[in-house]
């Protein structure tokens, strides 16, 4: 049981999330696209290629490393059996969104959302809630431009968060930003896409694992 | 490091109202038994059969050995199955790991959003079979549904149907997606989807059907009518090819009614059809005072001569006020008060 949980940690690349995406693939879904000069974010500086045209081009290469880094801990945390929320406000992909979490069998939450969700679960829920074990925001704005109130919930709370953030959101609370155009259809259902293939596939793994450990 | 000791008054400080009593499954069991029991008991008791004891032989044998003169039907002493006295309660939301069973439950409203979901699901389906048929070059169907007859679900309603609180706005958005599903041409294909939120409204207007003319044995048409106006009752049979001769209980009207004004009141619908020595008219009338019991006999006839007279022109009596009912009553005496309205001599000092 303790190798169970151990061996995947020896790896830095346990399930092999790198070979789900490639640069093409980012470009082609436009993930490069980002606000205009106005919108910027002073923190999102380092994650910008350049600006053209008043439009802002993320640096793919960085957004790379970054998605391979997210998808391996959120693989990790499906294998060890974590519960996974996937938080966005956009009105447009809210439906996207929640097929996602239902088709890997995690939680969404794309409403609005309630003040005292995490830090008053108890009193919200009932009094043995378990509070999800990663936030996964797939467009960290709400639908006033702000940050989302999950974000420093989550931080409040101690719980990991994922998130793809815009040129003109704050990368400052999210433990695993991926720096990423959050607007166009084909950027989200790439991310939904990749989230939905690593997170079966951790879980498929863990299976696979504790039926290999049962046979012996 | 000092233990601090405390006691459980203060560590639940800060705990919050815990919403209604959760009744648990092994409660509704037990509950359902002793009811079952108590049931038999009450029939043995009552000299019956236990096995085909009803609830309304339950009801009356209750009403016979607790008689009570409380006039709130509720609050009486009342032995039902405890499926109708325990509202229907959602059971545990999260299995033995602690993850929740439904993919919504941390947003709070979980039954809410998901008929929200499924709703647009079905709105997207409608919205890719319209761009097929498009595609096709095929036109969208187009057919009239019955918009008169169906009504949404009430806020109350959906609350039951989902055993979960809404808001006003929660309601007013799910409506508005209904009504926009319903208003897409190519809704038909989810009409079973809708029929579940909808119920059938039985048309309120009752088109008030004009009775056909009787013959009597001399082949002389007649139609009856009945009015009422404060307290008088009265019934009129108006027959055709008379000479305007109008008796009522027996007595000719220049005698039952002395004065000008109650006389107008009886002619007015056959003046206003022009029929004013066509027909013979026979009433009979009783309660009320002179001026109610001619208004009583003036709705009587024009009820009576709606079936002598074409649609339009009923329309027209309808339209001038002649088949409504006077609802003026005589209003009551108030405590405090000299009379309905009158208040008593108001005096500074």
């Amino acid at each position: 049981d303790d190798k169970l949980l151990s061996e995947p940690l020896g790896h830095p690349d346990f399930f092999n999330v790198q070979e789900l995406f490639s640069l093409k693939d980012l470009f082609d879904a436009r993930v490069h696209l980002g606000h205009k000069k106005g919108c910027r974010h002073r923190f999102m500086e380092p994650y910008i290629f350049g600006c053209r045209l008043d439009q802002d081009i993320i640096d793919l290469d960085q957004t790379m490393q970054h998605l391979q880094l997210a998808l391996n801990f959120t693989a990790h945390i499906a294998y060890r059996k974590g519960i996974i929320l996937f938080v966005s406000r956009k009105r447009q992909f809210c439906h996207l969104v929640e097929s996602t979490a239902r088709d890997c069998g995690e939680y969404a939450h794309t409403r609005y959302w309630q003040g005292g969700l995490l830090t008053n679960a108890h009193i919200q829920f009932g009094s043995g809630v378990r509070l999800p074990d990663l936030l996964i925001f797939l467009s960290s704005l709400n639908n006033v431009f702000e940050p989302h109130v999950a974000i420093r919930d989550a931080a409040k709370m101690n719980i990991p968060t994922v998130g793809v953030v815009d040129t003109n959101c704050n990368p400052c609370l999210i433990t695993y930003p991926i720096p990423g155009n959050d607007d166009t259809p084909s950027a989200m259902e790439l991310y939904c896409k990749l989230f939905r293939m690593t997170i079966i596939r951790a879980k498929d793994k863990r299976r696979q694992t504790e039926v290999f450990n049962e046979l012996r | 490091l000092r233990l601090i000791y405390t006691t459980t008054a203060v560590q639940r400080k800060n705990v919050g109202a815990s919403g209604p009593e959760k009744y648990t499954e092994a409660f509704i069991k037990k509950q359902i038994e002793e009811f079952n029991l108590g049931k038999r008991h009450l029939a043995n008791m009552m000299g019956e059969d236990p096995e085909t004891f009803t609830q309304e032989d339950i009801d009356k044998a209750i009403a016979y050995l607790f008689p009570s003169g409380l006039f709130d039907k509720q609050a009486r002493p009342m032995m039902k199955h405890p499926t109708e006295i325990f509202p229907e309660q959602r059971k545990i939301q999260w299995g033995e790991d602690g993850r929740p069973l439904h993919f919504l439950f941390y947003t709070g409203k979980q039954a809410y959003y998901s008929l929200m979901h499924e709703t647009y699901e079905k709105l997207l389906n409608v919205q890719k079979y319209q761009d097929e048929l498009t595609a096709q070059d095929l036109p969208p169907k187009k057919e009239k549904k019955n918009l008169a007859g169906s009504r949404w679900l009430t806020k109350i309603e959906l609350e039951e149907m989902l055993l979960e609180k809404l808001s006003d706005d929660d309601y007013s958005r799910f409506v508005q997606l209904l009504q926009k599903l319903m208003t897409l041409p190519c809704g038909d294909i989810e009409e079973k989807y809708i029929q579940k939120f909808s119920k059938a409204v039985p048309v309120q207007l009752q088109k008030v059907v004009t009775e056909p003319l009787k013959y009597d044995e001399q082949g002389v048409a007649f139609s009856t009518g009945e009015g009422t106006r404060k307290t008088a009752r009265a019934t009129a049979v108006v027959y055709d090819n008379g000479t305007g001769k109008i008796t009522v209980n027996g007595i000719d009207i220049l005698h039952y009614f002395p004065v000008l004004q109650d006389r107008e009141q009886l002619l007015f619908p056959f003046q206003f059809l022009g029929r004013v020595g066509k027909h013979d008219m026979v009433c009979t009338v009783s309660g009320g005072g002179r001026s109610a019991q001619a208004g009583a006999i003036r709705l009587a006839s024009a009820k009576a001569l709606r079936s002598f007279v074409t649609e339009k022109e009923v329309e027209f009596m309808r339209q001038a006020g002649l088949l409504t009912l006077d609802p003026r009553v005589k209003e009551r005496k108030k405590p405090g008060q000299e009379g309905a309205r009158r208040k008593f001599t108001w005096k500074k000092r």
